[in-house]
């Protein structure tokens, strides 16, 4: 616990004696194999069957923009206001309710998206229970007797996708929110800030690289979706891809699209980067002063617990109600072999995911750590994680690429030098899923080891080190155990990413094999998700169970 | 692949836990829901001993099947539009399909000139009219769609489904592609709301009088005014009339699923046998009945219901090749009268 500057060298590489090949081979290594897809679908972009760019120019790409634009503003903003605000009530002030929504606060993040847009679709639409009711009330006939807002639109989109990313934001901010030092706010207040300019004139800034980290994953699952703009036919780039390369049979284009996305995302990371680079955090080291809240008065505690309540209730209860009321129709499912099987294979896959994805992410942090001054590893580091920006689908065929050309590469070189071939080994197999949500979901384990991580003091490494410890024991017996809670943090959100995971599983899962996404999906495709409730419930059913363990290891940092 | 080699490849797959290739099997890359070919392909192993194995996906199973090169598992690739199927042979990833049975069971406009790919059910897209909004003889032509009379009281799904790429793409292979953009452009500007939902949503629309004709595929009627699950969508349909466009002229559009074999398929009789099944008189009455598909082969008696709800029609008899090949063409049209905006 002590001030971090990210230009501080925790080992000087200059030194050539202190200079490790080993490590830094298999950082480099583990990088490039995650940002093989990537560099595959860039490889795509090379390709085009022919230029889309003067037809698109001059027709659909400004809407394909701004519609994407304004998709980003409103889930982000949205989502920051909801995060940021019931984060700082949680964490700052009592109220009613307060210990019950630290952690019920994270359970739409159990939701998949396009479950729950399917869903309010169904409750929302004309022939849905709201409007047949207020007809029913006012005595309306048809729709256009009265006005009710469209769910298919681009503000439903934004509504569907803050109700399950808010908490991605909510997550960040309130771990950092715990971590800041009582004196700083007590200092803030004897010199005349409200609770209010408080929290804005300091807790916020403090927060910001945090608020910042959930932002940009908010972001980046808010371009890569597929699912719910196509339901609700809204025109944004990943609509774009899609049509270029399934309607026009242009994969390479679909391929520039998507790449001119990443090089968007990377804009859009280094902007804040370097909006923030002025600032220095200085963590306080008062961790272990209990957390002294604010007393709300009567009406404000109501307004507090009502402001937590909402995205609870619409985020998570009533979907997962009506999920429920479909799903007791069809409790017989539970003991269909196949659905066993499924359950099985949704959780053996998103625990090894997420297990790998998270070893992946220490070894480009430590190593980060380990050689600050190379910024090529750095830059690595940063490509492996742009997967989670691109459409699934596209990732998905980003990940078949690499693997194919491995296993006929192999096969060939068997049958020429041994006579007999090997076929595909790793295409068409659970490990191409597996890998796929490694690329994918990387992103997201990154973010939370790197800032435990640099909350280490270097005195620790240089501790070790001078005690004789080689980086690897360094990185077992003095990092592991101090940022343990930081690592279960991103194993947990993974697996429960990975457990909602489907176009990329769709595409590249082995013969007759489900995972429950898949299973929900096949019927909600259809417009049958009440066949698939079920399924879509033990998706959820399963992600609360990290969700709940997750908000405890958060809690668990601070007393008070 | 010499069978040598491709029972080595085999017995090194089953070690590695890869893919199990015995003869009696048939690997499917499907872009069907797998519910809804699965009764057919349970009848095919009940039939013929062989297993199917199937994965779906509705995207991206092609390019799977190319860079898995000769070394992919898939036998049979099956879907729920031409369109893939037209992509598959642009890319060569599909070898011709030689069975004098499937040739006599499918009529050739619904087969591809070369053999490369074969229709397994037809739809067709036509007109839901409102029953109290639309008197009967009201709007008999795609064409009409198009007469500023229907000014805010067309509704469809999005310009760029695959259905409606299609059948524009039937307008510009009949019309050529000017009257296409001007067709498309004068419907555009009688559209009651953005195009949104699919299929049933149109329907639905119809019934709450947001708009009076929709465009939609038949077997919808079919899975609506039969539905238990959710009755209320019974009364959708019944709020419409059905009708059959174009009957004095060309007929009405028609779509297919469809089948083809892959290039290096490693069970290559499995698969031909599966698709001579699915051509069949037993599982084209099966499509009939699960979906509310007609058959692609004539003679086959439809289910009562088609029959009562869809009658005789004349069907627009265009070879389906000629229709896909504008689905980019029809697609920029999309784009340019900005149909979905």
């Amino acid at each position: 616990m002590s001030e971090t500057a990210a230009t501080t060298s925790l080992v000087n590489t200059r030194k050539p004696s202190r200079f490790m090949p080993g490590w830094y081979s298999v950082a480099w290594g583990s990088a490039l194999l995650v940002m093989l897809p990537v560099l595959a679908v860039f490889w795509l972009a090379l390709f085009p069957t022919e230029n889309i760019w003067p037809h698109l120019v001059e027709t659909i790409l400004p809407v394909y923009i701004q519609t994407t634009l304004l998709l980003l503003a409103g889930v982000g903003s949205l989502s920051v206001i909801i995060g940021v605000g019931t984060a700082w009530l949680v964490t700052m002030c009592h109220f009613p309710g307060r210990r019950l929504f630290e952690w019920a606060l994270l359970l739409p993040f159990a939701m998949p998206a396009y479950v729950i847009a399917y869903l309010y679709t169904d409750l929302l639409e004309y022939a849905g229970p709201l409007q047949s009711m207020l007809r029913d009330l006012f005595g309306w006939q048809t729709s256009r007797d009265y006005w009710f807002p469209d769910i298919r639109s681009l503000g439903g989109a934004i509504a569907m996708l803050t109700l399950v990313l808010y908490p991605y934001v909510y997550l960040l901010a309130r771990a950092s929110f715990l971590e800041q030092s009582m004196n700083i706010r007590d200092a803030s207040r004897i010199l005349g800030c409200s609770p209010l300019q408080s929290f804005y004139r300091i807790s916020l800034p403090i927060a910001r690289p945090a608020i910042a980290v959930g932002l940009a994953l908010v972001s980046m699952e808010t371009l890569n979706d597929f699912g719910t703009v196509d339901y609700f036919a809204v025109k944004s780039l990943s609509a774009g891809i899609y049509d270029a390369w399934l309607n026009m049979g242009n994969l390479g284009a679909a391929a520039q699209i998507a790449s001119l996305m990443l090089v968007f995302v990377v804009l859009l990371i280094s902007l804040e980067r370097i909006a923030r680079a002025q600032q220095r955090q200085f963590s306080g080291a008062d961790r272990f002063r209990s957390l002294e809240r604010y007393s709300l008065s009567p009406g404000r505690r109501l307004l507090a617990t009502l402001a937590c309540s909402l995205p609870v209730i619409l985020g998570f209860l009533i979907p997962f109600l009506v999920l429920g009321s479909y799903a007791v129709r069809r409790l017989e499912q539970l003991t269909e072999p196949g659905f066993i099987a499924n359950a099985v294979h949704s959780f053996a896959l998103s625990a090894v995911a997420a297990l790998l994805t998270v070893m992946i992410a220490i070894v480009l942090a430590y190593s980060k750590r380990l050689y600050p001054h190379r910024t090529s590893l750095t830059l690595a580091a940063r490509l492996s994680s742009l997967g989670y920006a691109l459409p699934g689908a596209v990732l998905a065929i980003g990940v078949i690429i690499p693997l194919a050309t491995f296993d006929n590469s192999v096969d060939a070189f068997m049958q020429r030098h041994f006579g007999f071939g090997t076929g595909l080994l790793l295409s068409g197999t659970p490990f191409a899923i597996v890998f796929a949500y490694c690329v994918r979901f990387l992103a997201v384990s990154t973010g939370s080891v790197e800032s435990s991580l640099s909350k280490i003091t270097p005195n620790m490494d240089m501790a070790s080190r001078s005690l004789g410890l080689n980086p690897l024991h360094t990185l077992r017996r003095v990092h592991l155990p101090l940022i343990r809670s930081g690592l279960l943090t991103a194993v947990l959100v993974v697996f429960v990413d990975a457990m909602k995971e489907l176009p990329a599983t769709l595409i590249l899962r082995p013969f007759n094999y489900d995972t429950l996404a898949t299973f929900v999906y096949q019927y909600a495709s259809d417009e049958k998700i009440e066949t698939s409730a079920l399924a879509a419930m033990l998706i959820v059913l399963v992600g609360i169970v990290p969700v709940i363990l997750l908000s405890r290891t958060i809690t668990a940092t601070r007393k008070g | 692949m010499n069978a040598k080699h491709a029972f080595l490849a085999g017995l090194a797959l089953s070690t590695f836990g890869g893919v199990a290739q015995a003869a009696d099997e048939v690997n499917i890359y499907s872009y069907r829901q797998e519910f809804l070919i699965k009764p057919l392909l349970e009848a095919f192993t009940a039939e013929t001993g062989i297993k199917a194995n199937v994965i779906f996906s509705k995207s991206g199973l092609l390019e799977r099947l190319e860079h898995e090169g000769a070394n992919s598992p898939a036998d049979v690739i099956l879907t729920s539009d031409v369109g893939p199927l037209h992509d598959a042979v642009e890319r060569e990833l599909v070898a011709p399909i030689k069975s004098d049975i499937i040739d006599e069971n499918v009529p050739s406009q619904y087969r591809s000139k070369d053999d490369l790919w074969v229709g397994l059910t037809a739809r067709s897209r036509i007109i839901y009219a409102s029953k109290d909004r639309v008197e009967s003889g009201e709007i008999k032509t795609y064409e009409d769609l198009a007469d500023p009379k229907w000014k805010d009281r067309v509704c469809t799904r999005s310009g760029k489904h695959s259905y409606n790429l299609s059948l524009i793409g039937s307008i510009i292979e009949h019309n050529g592609e000017e009257q296409a953009e001007q067709w498309l452009s004068a419907v555009k500007e009688n559209l009651a709301r953005q195009p949104q939902g699919n299929d049933r949503a149109q329907v639905k629309a119809v019934m709450e009088g947001e708009c009076d004709v929709a465009l939609g595929n038949t077997y919808y009627y079919g899975h609506m005014i039969t539905n238990e699950e959710e009755p209320e969508q019974k009364d959708w349909a019944r709020s419409v009339n059905i009708v059959f466009p174009n009957q004095e002229g060309r007929g009405a559009h028609m779509s297919i699923s469809g089948a083809a074999l892959a290039k290096h398929a490693p069970n290559k009789d499995a698969a031909i046998k599966l698709i001579e099944f699915l051509t069949s008189e037993q599982a084209q009455k099966m499509y009939a009945e699960v979906n509310f598909e007609f058959p692609v082969r004539p003679g086959i008696e439809w289910s009562p219901l088609l029959k009562e709800h869809m009658g005789e029609f004349k069907a627009d008899d265009v070879n389906l090749g000629d229709v896909v090949k504008h689905r980019a063409t029809a697609s920029r049209l999309v784009d340019k009268v900005g149909f979905d905006n």
